[in-house]
């Protein structure tokens, strides 16, 4: 019981590499942002388990409760804003994946990399 | 109770996430990622990040699911099976787990109160919000007010991702010209009644639903990056519904562009208004003669404003995907 | 009296509607093909939802909880059977035949059918399958 309060960092490190393992062994080019947002997804996990706070809820003030304590909201602030910018960040990287598809004809890196070395 | 239940879906996690890696068919490694987020989100809740659970299901299970399967559809299903030698790839990844995992003793226990985190700065915030903004979410109050540049560079980063998707996508392809695809008319599932007509029943409620999480922000879980995601997940779904031709006649490129500069602008305004009334940039106090409810309408200028872009933004991307197969 | 005769029957429904998910999880894994495990899927999607969310509201009384609780259950009503009918029919475009054939294997179920359609479209049941139970959960840790 007493090592179950740091599961959630043992996740976070095994996501975090799961996901880098596919962004440095995979060829494909679609497969490598999956893994690249499995990355991102185990940082967020990580900042938000910094902000639980043991007895606490979501900090949404109560009115007339004052002994009630709240999560921190700072890295709750931090992450919100980080899913939107991933998302679209993602999205950039999908679209020049398929402009190299249309260019190359291929989303293989190593298909790629030939084609480069013929031309 | 609650720990069992934690433990549990983080383990799902994990096995999701080697799923992934693993998965050979590139639809399935999609779908397994929005299974992925879903278990986020609730792993999130559990962590008392209402905000931030409500955030990733609309967008890492909803949207991002979507503009992967656009981009699938434009280049290939199935990965190409490859022999490498993985022994060094997964030596080092292993040395790094157990590196991390080694580090993480360091670390503060899951809810401890001691944690240094919760020292500097997060304490006030949750002693001043009721004082000087006077609304009961804090996390709305951190990101409007408190932390409101943050919120702008994020809407700014937003913005460019997707005048960037529009620059790489609206390029003519040069290898093809002729349509290779199927006519626009039979994308879609228009000639599917049932999806048809419970799709139809449930567009208004969903935009319904992201109206109320955008102006709800500041009593509950909500704000403008969670509305945004949310209208745009409607709009996708009708045009998924209905063709992507009847979605464009129903918010047209144009309005898509003007809701995505708009709603930065919008933001951008809110603060050079502020500095002209006497105040810093982004200080909503002088907005109103009382400094309290000056930062609430700032708050809800700035959330409109959010929304307004991640709206566009996102629908915006998805068409740039969609029609990209058309060429 | 009648709160405790109330919590003993909620509790019941949410034994038997998880039970009834459990079912649905094996059926999902276990069955020969498409069709038929999406037959057994489906069982999470109508009667163990209504039993969970059904033993939910018993426990919630009369609050604000309830009416969200009744909406959920309405949305995943009404688009639970919408999304098996476009994944039956996607699967039966994309050409998925239904060779149901049981075969005594020990151990695992026959991998008759089509191979790759199918285990993408059980990928794809999976997915709606984890959002129904995932809500399910959420509402409970509340």
């Amino acid at each position: 019981m007493e090592l179950l309060g740091y599961y959630n960092y043992w996740v976070f490190a095994i996501v975090l590499m799961v996901g880098f393992y596919a962004v440095i062994v995979r060829n494909n080019l679609i497969k490598k942002l999956l893994g690249l947002a499995i990355f991102q997804s185990a940082v967020f996990l990580m900042y938000i388990t910094m902000d639980k706070v043991e007895g606490a809820t979501a900090p949404i003030i109560q009115e007339g409760v004052t002994d009630q304590i709240y999560s921190n909201p700072l890295p709750q602030v931090l992450i919100l804003t980080a899913i939107v910018v991933g998302v679209s960040t993602t999205a950039l990287g999908l679209a020049m994946v398929v402009r190299i598809k249309e260019a190359y004809g291929s989303i293989e890196e190593d298909d790629i990399i030939a084609k480069d070395r013929k031309s | 109770m609650i720990i069992i239940f934690a433990v549990f879906l983080l383990t799902l996690l994990v096995i999701t996430a080697i799923a992934i890696v693993r998965a050979e068919n590139l639809f399935v490694a999609v779908m397994l990622m929005a299974i992925f987020s879903l278990l986020m989100a609730a792993n999130f809740f559990i962590l008392d990040a209402a905000d931030v659970a409500l955030t990733e299901a609309a967008i890492g299970a909803g949207v991002t699911t979507v503009i992967f399967l656009g981009a699938l559809s434009l280049t290939a299903e199935n990965e190409k099976k490859v022999e490498l030698s993985r022994g060094v790839a997964m030596s080092i990844v292993t040395a790094t787990t157990l590196l991390l995992i080694y580090a993480t003793f360091e670390k503060p226990k899951l809810g401890d109160p001691e944690a240094p985190v919760h020292q500097h700065v997060a304490p006030w915030y949750l002693s001043e919000t009721p004082k000087l903004i006077d609304i009961p979410n804090v996390v709305t109050a951190v990101l409007g007010s408190f932390r409101a540049y943050d919120t702008l560079g994020e809407v700014f980063v937003v913005f460019t991702a997707c005048i960037g998707v529009l620059f790489l996508l609206s390029a003519k392809n040069p290898a093809d010209k002729q349509s290779r695809r199927t006519p626009p008319e039979s994308i879609g599932l228009r000639h599917h009644l049932i999806p048809k007509v419970v799709g139809r029943l449930l567009f208004p409620f969903i935009v319904l639903f992201g109206l109320y999480v955008q102006f709800h922000g500041e009593y509950g879980p909500g704000g403008g990056f969670q509305a945004g995601a949310i209208i745009a997940t409607g709009i996708i779904l009708f045009a998924l519904l209905e063709g992507e031709k009847t979605a464009l006649a129903a918010v047209p490129h144009s309005v898509m562009m003007a809701m995505v500069a708009g709603g930065a602008l919008l933001y951008t305004m809110v603060g050079v208004v502020t500095m002209f009334m006497g105040g810093n940039f982004l200080d909503y106090s002088v907005l109103s003669s009382n400094p309290v409810f000056g930062q609430q309408m700032g708050i809800i200028l700035i959330e409109a404003g959010v929304g307004i872009t991640v709206c566009g933004a996102l629908l915006a991307i998805f068409h740039a995907f969609a029609a990209r197969e058309n060429y | 009296m009648l709160e405790q005769v109330l919590y003993v029957l909620s509790w019941i429904m949410l034994t038997v509607g998880g039970f009834f998910v459990l079912v649905g999880g094996i059926g999902a894994l276990r069955l020969p093909n498409f069709y038929t495990r999406m037959h057994a899927a489906s069982v999470t999607d109508t009667i163990a939802t209504f039993l969970v969310l059904g033993g939910l509201l018993l426990q919630a009384g009369l609050t604000i909880a309830t009416v969200k609780l009744i909406a959920i259950l309405v949305f995943l009503l009404l688009t639970g059977p919408t999304a098996s009918y476009a994944l039956a029919n996607a699967a039966l475009l994309s050409g998925v035949k239904s060779n149901a054939t049981f075969r005594k294997v020990n151990g695992k179920g026959s991998k008759s059918g089509a191979g790759q359609e199918t285990s993408v479209n059980q990928e794809t049941d999976a997915s709606q399958e984890t959002s129904a139970s995932q809500e399910n959960n959420e509402e409970q840790s509340k």
